[in-house]
């Protein structure tokens, strides 16, 4: 088992060896997770930081909740309230808490890119939670296992991604990981949430929801990042739903034992129908969120791994 | 004062010509240029080694921040530069702090220019008050004071109504307006050209379209007043055709091009390289590919570096937020030679595009290897290689893309009106 990186910055880097190895270990903190003591000193004296640019409660909420669980020192920033607002730049704020020496950096920012520029600057492992519309890594690989765990396999599986791609670093994510572990994507959508030359990418594109369901294994829905929406994509929330809105009905195009997904948080009624969301038989949201917290364990724990190698190799 | 280049490749725009010569200078004028080597007499004989002697670069639309930002680049630094990279006229922007819009902000500039750069400074002025596309600047009292043209650069005039007067007004006295084809409305926010880069790094984009939709406004409003008018930067395939029908039906038209979108596409971009944003975004490669044939056929006039200092904080910013801009005073000329050592375009076509066109489009003399032209001239070995260290640069902002890139071609000598203004070392 082993993972190549020295931070997990996206999906684009990994190979399918290394999403492998991150996914194999979550299935073990899957169990360590269940049981009554949930403890593992794997990151012990390591100090992590999570730099939150962007409001965020359940990928804050779960990272930090990952990182003691596996004995970390755990310090999470809200810095939207903090320098920035003095006028610091990224780099600046960035130096001063490398600085600080940290060991594990997890930060989300809402311009594309900017996760990238931070860890070219800092000298500790970085972990992408979420970089304006380009990546949000652990979201696709928590997704992956989820999927993995449902289906038994991660390869030859054909999975609809559904709502607004265009604003969605979970479907960019999404699509390079899948592709790279060989599965049929379809892109299912208004064409005015769709990024250009999308097609480009080695999916299938839809416009009718009904045809993109069709006989798929997986139904992945995407929230409508109603906060991005300046100006008109959509005529209104009631059409969207009507056309776009997963209920039983569209659901019903697909495989009998298709799974439903949505990273969260739900709009219920706007993107989704809320029995949907709730069939137990058919949705697996919670497991989702079970999977974050093994997920981003198992990727901190291999970044540390590689941390703790370094000096080894210099040594050598 | 008498110099006899001999034994030089003269590169002549005006003729097409790339051969072995001699050229004369007298009083800061161009003598005599001969194909056969003509005996020297009393003059002082600069033996040019079989390097290339052509026209002195015209660069139409130079950034220049004074007044306000001097600590990106001054008329100093800017003309040492621009001596270095063989370019012997500056034709500066107006997009200054405060904009250049007024007679005394533009007499300020040329104050500051004739003290401080050893190249010629022409300054442009605004087209509207503030660039702000409400109100005409004083384009008489402007020309009066010696604007040569007249451009609210990256800003577009969106009121059509506005624009229509201004270049009405602007064709009853004979001046040349610049203007920056885009449609705003669907260019707002954008950092790169849509597409499936852009998608893939998920950056606001832009459809090469807006481009074209803003060309075929302008072209409408040129029929209709009948105004002398440049594009500043002609960059997608798009916008090509509307270009060629609108010279074809006689409209006083001319564009230009930057030498950014001739010699780099939007994967250059990268992992978000801030040093590679500019405005219009780079384009596709095959976007590309078009206006440099565009320019070989002549449907695109001129080039341009679009020298636009940056300070590193500007820069060292997440790409949506960086500043755009690139400085290339002293990257112009190699980065051209990339075309001509990739046989794209021969010297001649270059030098046309890079001297000729600019130079006669403002009505100047000088862009010429011809009898009565002023001797700006640049002697260059157009092989020579190298590899650009941004630190080495005289501007004082060093945000070019092509640090640490292998270039080829170094300019030995820039002379203006016959004086020697740079000579390497």
């Amino acid at each position: 088992m082993s993972y190549s990186q020295s931070h997990l910055l996206g999906i684009e880097p990994l190979s399918p060896t290394d999403i492998t190895a991150i996914l194999d270990l979550a299935d073990q903190y899957v169990d360590l997770n269940r049981r009554d003591i949930k403890h593992s000193d794997a990151l012990a004296g390591l100090t992590q930081i999570n730099m939150f640019f962007e409001n965020s409660t359940r990928t804050q909420a779960s990272f930090e909740l990952a990182g003691k669980r596996l004995g970390a020192d755990v310090m999470s920033m809200a810095m939207q309230a903090s320098s920035i607002k003095k006028g610091e730049t990224l780099i600046d704020t960035a130096l001063t808490l490398n600085a600080m020496h940290p060991d594990l950096l997890v930060v989300r920012h809402p311009h594309s890119g900017a996760v990238d520029l931070l860890a070219q600057k800092v000298n500790c492992a970085v972990l992408n939670a979420g970089d304006g519309r380009h990546e949000h890594p652990t979201q696709a690989l928590l997704d992956a296992l989820t999927i993995r765990r449902a289906k038994g396999r991660l390869h030859r599986l054909s999975i609809a991604i559904c709502g607004d791609i265009a604003h969605s670093r979970v479907a960019r994510s999404n699509i390079l990981l899948l592709g790279k572990m060989e599965n049929r994507v379809r892109l299912v959508g208004p064409p005015t949430l769709m990024p250009s030359q999308i097609g480009q990418f080695g999916v299938e594109v839809y416009e009718d929801m009904r045809e993109g369901l069709r006989d798929v294994d997986v139904v992945m829905m995407l929230r409508l990042q109603r906060e991005r929406m300046d100006g008109g994509f959509i005529p209104s929330e009631r059409e969207y739903y009507h056309r776009y809105g997963l209920d039983a009905e569209k659901l019903s195009y697909a495989k009998e034992d298709a799974i439903v997904m949505h990273p969260g948080p739900m709009n219920r009624g706007v993107e989704i129908d809320g029995e949907i969301a709730d069939d137990i038989n058919r949705s697996v949201i919670q497991e989702q969120v079970e999977m974050g917290v093994a997920v981003r364990m198992a990727a901190m724990d291999l970044l540390a791994r590689n941390l703790r190698a370094k000096p080894a190799e210099v040594m050598a | 004062m008498k110099t006899h280049f001999t034994n030089a490749r003269l590169i002549d725009p005006e003729n097409g010509t790339d051969r072995i010569g001699a050229l004369r200078v007298e009083d800061g004028v161009i003598k005599s240029v001969v194909y056969d080597d003509a005996p020297t007499d009393d003059a002082e004989t600069v033996d040019c080694g079989g390097k290339c002697l052509a026209p002195g670069i015209v660069d139409i639309g130079v950034k220049v921040c004074e007044p306000g930002e001097r600590h990106k680049e001054s008329y100093k630094s800017a003309g040492l530069a621009a001596a270095a990279g063989g370019i012997t006229t500056m034709v500066t922007r107006p997009d200054t702090l405060p904009a250049t819009d007024s007679p005394e902000t533009l007499e300020f500039v040329a104050r500051r220019a004739n003290e401080a750069a050893p190249v010629n400074v022409l300054p442009m002025a605004a087209l509207t008050k503030g660039r702000a596309g409400r109100e005409m600047t004083e384009i008489g009292f402007l020309l009066d004071a010696g604007a040569v043209a007249f451009t609210d650069c990256d800003h577009v005039v969106t009121d059509t109504k506005v624009f229509s007067r201004a270049l009405t007004y602007a064709r009853s006295l004979g001046a040349l307006v610049i203007a920056h084809p885009q449609e705003p409305t669907l260019s707002a926010g954008a950092a790169a050209t849509s597409g499936k880069f852009a998608s893939l790094r998920g950056l606001p984009a832009v459809s090469p379209m807006a481009e074209r939709m803003g060309l075929d406004r302008d072209i409408a409003l040129l029929e209709m007043t009948g105004a002398r008018y440049h594009a500043d930067q002609i960059t997608t395939a798009r916008a090509l055709p509307a270009l060629e029908r609108a010279k074809k039906n006689g409209l006083d038209i001319t564009a230009g091009t930057s030498i950014h979108h001739l010699t780099l596409n939007e994967l250059d971009v990268a992992d978000y390289r801030t040093f590679f944003k500019v405005k219009p975004p780079l384009r596709s490669e095959d976007d590309r590919q078009a206006v440099i044939a565009a320019l070989r056929d002549g449907l695109i006039d001129t080039i341009s570096s679009m020298h636009t200092p940056q300070d590193e904080e500007s820069k060292r910013l997440p790409f949506e937020e960086a500043a755009s801009g690139a400085v290339a005073l002293e990257t112009f000329l190699p980065a051209a030679l990339r075309l001509y050592h990739a046989s794209d375009l021969d010297l001649p076509t270059l030098f046309r595009a890079m001297a000729l066109n600019p130079a006669k489009r403002l009505g100047l003399a000088s862009g010429r290897l011809a009898p009565g032209a002023p001797a700006d001239l640049i002697l260059f070995d157009a092989d020579a290689p190298f590899v650009l260290d941004r630190w080495k640069l005289n501007s004082k902002s060093k945000n070019t893309p092509f640090d640490g890139a292998r270039m080829q071609g170094k300019v030995k000598a820039t002379y203006v009106a016959g004086q020697c203004v740079f000579e390497a070392s």
